[in-house]
């Protein structure tokens, strides 16, 4: 009984698909699950909130929207976002070349724990982020009493919130430029080195130009991720508006204010951001694919 | 002064085929210059704050400092933080793999779309989501409208929280898979095919060990992402003591009420778990990569 409906089954599959399905797929109906499955769960998890933003942001209308900017507390955070996104942004630029020159053209002991290292503040809490820092710099921290001496506050001002979202975006440039040195080898820089090329002439004239892209996205990426840091400045900024609220926090204490279309508004102008990040990786793949 | 040495050592290194693996530490120059400014910045930025958090920690006495982070408050924030980060990272690891496979094997009308859209929660702050999702779960929402009849509470509840830390790991296993499923040689499932497996025998036996380590990386990177997670939870949580409140808001209370060392003693625990899960992601790296070297 067994192997008849065996073979009847096996009958059944072999008329009923010619040749149009290799052993390597699955049946129709199981690739329209899957792919039902796939893009409900992405959409309902990724483009309603995103379309959510917008909807809410324009619910009063385009000039509703636009009027949000004329706000003197929010035209502020806007700027000391970019201001502070414009200090933490070059730190970890240099910093992340730096690491990813160590870690990519040199073999040493320790490589992997430096790596691990550099991957610690996106494992860590944004909260511990803002912390850490009050800790050492606050009234009541280990330099707090020095820095009332020389008059010069950190916490719950600018040098804080620069501090908070330079640690949380630590990772971000080195982890794009590793794997693709590393992809790159050690080669071209050893050949460069030969024909008597200067370290620095090396990198500017050999390195950078191969890894530019990577460079290029790990900017951008990093500096969305300084523009967005929330958990880290809301503790180390003291949430002054018009003095220390950066975007984010603006977007908080408009939210919690029941201020919804502003709040949107405001939070319109990161989403905008975070999809230019993405349209940008999706550039890059493709060019970086292509010279490869 | 390093220069002088730098011409013997290029043409030795290049006698062995230009690999060299420990003679080039001088063919290249800048290596004391890179790795001591990564590992300065990385002390000044990283080491020396995180340190400054046990340092605080300690010095509360151990009876104290065991008495705080295992208060009621405390520990049912832990509950709450742990617990719930693993039931979203289980969902991200059963919807990730689907999408993942969904988004390698098959063509589908708006596949790139769906494949850009992905990194998302990665490149858009947490608040934003936060305020979003609340919107959409809330009870006049647009999703909430149906779900708050069927006695679904979606917002200012767990599930409220459930959602926001499903949404903040979703690029991880996704991200973690793809690759691997790229590379997998169609061959050794034709083989299987061959032998006579059904399509799902196939799976389970020859593509899922291969994909295993990069899922389970996948599962632990958005374990990890979601017990950090703060920015989106606030809006959508309500923050109630003992049934919505997470661990990094027991900490930004704290420190809010002046308690430092309750802060830095609760933020302690939190670390070393984040330590402790960055331990694991890199063993399962390492087996990863170890299994894609054998693949060739």
């Amino acid at each position: 009984m067994n192997s008849h409906r065996h073979s009847k089954q096996h009958r059944v599959r072999s008329s009923a698909l010619p040749q149009t399905r290799s052993a390597t797929t699955e049946a129709p109906w199981v690739r329209t699950v899957l792919i039902s499955l796939a893009t409900g769960f992405l959409a309902l998890f990724l483009l309603m909130p995103l379309f959510t933003v917008f909807i809410e942001a324009f619910r009063s209308g385009i000039s509703a929207y636009f009027s949000t900017f004329e706000d003197r507390f929010i035209r502020h955070s806007i700027r000391l976002t970019l201001l502070t996104a414009a200090v933490a942004v070059p730190l970890n630029l240099v910093f992340g070349v730096a690491a990813a020159w160590a870690v990519t053209k040199f073999d040493f002991r320790g490589k992997s724990l430096l790596v691990t290292i550099i991957d610690l503040p996106f494992a860590v809490t944004p909260v511990i982020g803002g912390m850490i820092f009050i800790l050492i710099f606050g009234a009541h921290g280990y330099l707090g009493p020095w820095l009332e001496g020389v008059n010069f506050q950190v916490v719950f001002a600018f040098p804080g919130i620069v501090l908070a979202t330079t640690f949380g975006t630590v990772p971000f440039i080195a982890r794009e430029l590793i794997p693709v040195m590393q992809a790159q080898g050690r080669d071209e820089e050893y050949a460069a080195m030969t024909m008597g090329a200067s370290g620095w002439r090396t990198f500017f004239k050999v390195t950078l130009p191969n890894v530019k892209w990577g460079l290029f996205y790990g900017v951008i990426l990093c500096n969305a991720r300084a523009m967005g840091e929330f958990g880290g400045v809301e503790v180390v900024s003291g949430k002054i508006s018009g003095k220390t609220n950066t975007m984010t926090l603006q977007i908080q204490q408009l939210y919690f204010d029941y201020a919804t279309v502003p709040a949107f508004a405001t939070a319109s102008l990161l989403a905008i951001l975070a999809l230019l990040t993405l349209l940008l990786k999706n550039i890059v793949e493709r060019l970086s694919g292509r010279e490869s | 002064m390093n220069d002088t040495s730098d011409s013997n050592d290029i043409s030795s290194a290049f006698g062995r085929g230009g690999k060299a693996p420990r003679a080039n530490r001088r063919v290249l120059p800048g290596f004391g210059l890179s790795l001591g400014f990564a590992v300065s910045y990385l002390s000044l930025i990283v080491l020396i704050p995180l340190a400054g958090v046990f340092l605080r920690a300690s010095e509360i006495s151990w009876e104290e400092f065991w008495s705080i982070v295992t208060s009621r408050r405390v520990v049912a924030s832990y509950k709450i933080t742990f617990g719930i980060s693993l039931a979203a990272a289980a969902t991200n690891a059963v919807f990730g793999l689907i999408a993942a496979w969904v988004l390698v094997r098959y063509s589908f009308p708006g596949r790139r779309i769906f494949d850009a859209i992905v990194d998302l929660p990665f490149a858009l702050p947490t608040a934003v989501a936060g305020i979003a999702l609340t919107t959409i779960y809330a009870e006049n929402g647009f999703l909430g409208q149906y779900l708050y009849p069927l006695g679904l509470e979606t917002a200012y509840s767990r599930i409220g929280i459930y959602i926001a830390l499903t949404f903040i790991g979703l690029p991880f296993v996704i991200r973690s898979l793809q690759p691997v499923l790229e590379s997998l040689d169609k061959e050794v499932e034709e083989a299987s095919a061959t032998l006579g497996a059904g399509r799902w025998r196939t799976f389970f036996r020859v593509i899922f060990p291969a994909i295993l380590p990069a899922w389970l990386t996948g599962f632990s990177l958005a374990y990890a992402r979601a017990i950090g997670e703060y920015g989106s939870i606030i809006f959508i949580s309500g923050n109630m003591p003992l049934r919505t409140e997470i661990t990094p808001l027991i900490i930004v209370q704290r420190l809010e009420n002046f308690q430092v060392a309750q802060a830095a003693a609760v933020a302690a625990v939190m670390l070393v778990a984040s330590f402790a899960i960055l331990l694991v992601i890199n063993v399962l790296q390492r087996w990863s990569e170890s299994l894609g070297q054998a693949r060739g």
